[in-house]
């Protein structure tokens, strides 16, 4: 296939038009849909508004909460061992603070759980991958916080329980809001390298569905930004982390507190068990279990592990019927395709339009009213752009930036995805980009109060792997602040308990009397969990692969 | 790895091992660019370069060979953020080594992010932390930079501690963040916030809608 600056002739024709309507464009104001507007479009058009991908749990905690099939599928599973393969009474770390999940939310429960007086020594990270690989590091837009002389926690409150349907917990919504501008500065103060003007003031932007501009950003990196200083810090405290060894179970004790974990090593399939006086989960989301096929923008680890197992102890999950699709995925090269580009591209003024280069939606509505109008367009009314491998999408006007903002603005603020489209020899200064919804966000999770405590004693949570804060949909820089809040409310309020708890015996009790529901329920007994890591292997190989250790 | 396979063309090196059926414990993570975990060097057939990559973000070429380092050992120095001095050049403080650059560029041409990494370790030589945090904004941490270096240098974390000097003590703070803080400390949004959270589902809905977009 001959193509032209990365493009076949075919979407160069396209192309065309687009550039025509552009100077028409830049003078125009397109509306934002009213909330009956916006509800029409998500019945017809959003993918988690199907009702036959999903179905209720049929037993646990949460038993008769409708959940996406797979996530049904990964819940209603039997445990990857049982109380009589593993020895719980040889103990290898006996510590009084264990965290599962070496992402954001994981990185500042360490940290703040140091800064409240547990020893460092007396703490462990525990990952499945290595230290920091996680959704938090690919974060590209941004943070919200409402620190801008115009804005207040009170606005940002409205926009995020508005954005979320209504549906959200008001008391965590109410911490997240709050929490945001100490948080900002706290960041500051360790040294992240914010989007500033010369005189400290930092640049902040839209996101979609936000009444103020109070997206801040660190380039297209802020999520790798974040993530690098609060690993630094980390290791600074000499806090101790177990790398490719993840929790594949939760020990409880005999006075019913969570009381450590079960680790993997991925490697040498050896087992480790952990006795902490306290825990927090704070594994993520459920990116890869690839809900309704879709690709997806989630780090190869995000297999919701943790929403397995702690359900077995008994925590109710919320909002499960919920999932967020992030509108603009890339649609074009092949190579790319489902990874994230950042709203940031939209809040810097680029429009989406479809293949006969006009607008045909407000390029900032919240991130699910934005993904189904895309789909509307590709797949209602016929205005989407063909690729070579028969995939729809529309486009995203990136020239647009330059023009508005000026030149040179994009691979300044969006370094990371003029670089990724520079690989395939495209480049969004000159063309517009393809773009289609990709599966993003797990809107809902653990249920846990303001404090980061869930319903189960010792088991403390922070970040994607929680529900509540952003009810049924999340709106953009509000994943980074929730990790943020949360993960110090998680590790504060963990480092308390753990001060005073005493740990019994330790027991694996629960995970048999979950699959004695399990199998009344008739959930066939091939399944287990937690899956670890997504299968990718190639069929054919699979075809004629044996496992002889 | 010694053994031929033949992958359909367009897919990237990670979609191309698993293709041939090797599962990634290591040397996998975000499969987006930004985690560094997947640093692959290779060489093509018939030339003798020695060529770098990241195996998410590169797509496969006829009679590739490659191996993936899924990290690099390399020590980082702990250091307590409140107690370094700019004056006194921290950067060359913390990671001496840095005097020991030989200018031999290695660490540029083997970056995959295509990062003047020299360049980055020259300029916190001199103790010019804002050049070195701006040159070494970019940088995903894989290692690679460290791995080809003859001095010895672990230019990712001399980067990282730039950046770190730089946010902390060469840019001007953020008054109105610090603003934002005493604000919230006087309790006035606290209150705002309760007349909120006892709204009726209608009455926040019509709030909402009126709510005005600056």
């Amino acid at each position: 296939m001959k193509l032209i600056k990365g493009y076949p002739e075919s979407m160069r024709e396209s192309i065309e038009k687009v550039e025509k309507t552009r100077e028409k464009r830049l003078k125009e104001k397109y509306n934002q849909m009213s909330l009956e507007e916006r509800d029409d479009v998500l019945n017809k058009f959003h993918p988690d508004y199907k009702p036959e991908v999903k179905r209720t749990l049929s037993a646990g905690p949460s038993k008769g909460e409708i959940v996406p099939s797979e996530v049904a599928d990964l819940i209603e599973s039997y445990p990857l061992i049982s109380e009589k393969d593993i020895d719980i009474s040889n103990i290898d770390y006996d510590v009084d603070l264990l965290i599962i999940g070496g992402g954001g939310a994981g990185t500042m429960a360490g940290i703040w759980a140091a800064y409240e007086g547990i020893d460092p020594d007396d703490i462990l990270m525990t990952t499945k991958l290595r230290h920091g690989d996680s959704n938090s590091i690919m974060a590209q837009g941004g943070i919200q916080a409402a620190d801008k002389a115009n804005d207040a926690p009170e606005i940002h409150y409205l926009d995020v329980i508005g954005g979320g349907h209504f549906a959200n917990d008001p008391e965590l919504v109410e911490a997240l809001v709050s929490d945001g501008p100490a948080i900002i500065k706290w960041f500051e103060g360790k040294g992240v390298m914010f989007d500033k003007q010369k005189d400290g003031t930092m640049i902040t932007i839209h996101g979609g569905g936000t009444s103020r501009k109070r997206m801040h950003s660190a380039k297209d990196y802020t999520g790798m930004e974040l993530l690098r200083v609060i690993r630094d810090e980390f290791i600074n405290l000499s806090i101790p982390a177990v790398e490719f060894s993840p929790a594949i179970e939760l020990l409880m004790d005999d006075k019913g507190q969570v009381a450590g974990a079960v680790l993997f090593n991925i490697e040498t399939h050896q087992y480790y068990v952990v006795r902490a006086k306290a825990t927090v989960m704070a594994t993520g989301g459920f990116g890869r279990l690839h809900i309704q096929g879709f690709p997806t923008t989630n780090h190869y680890g995000a297999t919701a592990d943790g929403l397995a197992m702690a359900y077995r102890c008994g925590a109710r999950l919320r909002d499960m019927d919920s999932v967020q699709y992030h509108p603009t995925g890339a649609a074009f090269p092949e190579q790319i395709v489902g990874l994230l580009i950042t709203e940031k591209v939209r809040g810097l003024g680029a429009q989406p339009l479809d293949k006969n280069g006009e607008m045909f939606v407000h390029p900032l509505e919240p991130r699910d009213v934005e993904s189904a109008a895309f789909i509307k367009e590709c797949y209602g009314t016929g205005g989407g752009v063909e690729t070579p491998t028969g995939m729809q999408g529309v486009w995203l006007d990136s020239p647009m930036i330059d023009m508005i903002k000026g030149e040179g603005v994009t691979e300044r603020e969006l370094s990371a995805m003029y670089r990724m489209f520079k690989r395939f020899d495209i480049n969004m200064v000159e063309d517009p980009i393809l773009v289609f919804p990709t599966l993003h966000y797990q809107n809902g999770g653990v249920v846990i109060d303001a404090n980061g405590a869930t319903e189960i004693k010792g088991l403390f949570a922070g970040g994607e792997v929680t529900g509540g804060v952003h009810g049924k949909n999340r709106l953009m820089g509000n994943s980074l602040l929730d990790y943020s809040v949360f993960g110090k409310r998680a590790g504060i309020s963990a480092a308390r308990y753990a001060k005073k708890a005493s740990i019994g015996k330790l027991t694996l009790s629960h995970v048999t009397k979950y699959s004695e529901q399990l199998r009344k329920a008739g959930a066939p007994e091939s399944r287990k969990s937690p899956m670890i890591l997504p299968e990718y292997r190639g069929k054919n190989v699979l075809s004629r692969a044996i496992d002889i250790f | 790895m010694g053994k031929e396979y033949r992958i359909p063309s367009g897919l990237t090196l990670m979609k191309a091992m698993e293709y041939a059926g090797y599962r990634y414990t290591r040397g996998a993570g975000c499969r987006a660019g930004f985690c560094g975990a997947c640093a692959t060097i290779y060489r093509l057939k018939d030339d003798y370069k020695l060529k770098s990559a990241l195996a998410c973000q590169t797509t496969v070429d006829d009679g590739m060979y490659l191996v993936q380092l899924p990290f690099t050992p390399a020590n980082k120095k702990k250091y307590d953020m409140e107690n370094l001095n700019i004056a006194h050049n921290a950067l060359l403080k913390e990671y001496p080594e840095i005097a020991r650059c030989i200018s031999c560029n290695s660490c540029t041409k083997v970056c995959p992010q295509e990062l003047k990494v020299m360049d980055y370790v020259q300029a916190s030589l001199r103790g010019d932390i804002e050049k070195a945090a701006d040159l070494s904004f970019d940088c995903v941490q894989c290692g690679l930079c460290a791995f080809r270096c003859p001095a010895e240098i672990t230019q990712y974390h001399v980067g990282q501690l730039a950046r770190r000097l730089n946010g902390k003590f060469v840019t001007p703070k953020a008054l109105h963040t610090e603003e934002a803080v005493v604000k919230l400390n006087s309790g006035v949004s606290k209150q705002e916030i309760s007349k909120l959270k006892v709204l009726k589902l209608d009455e926040i809905k019509e709030l909402y809608k009126k709510r005005s977009i600056e």
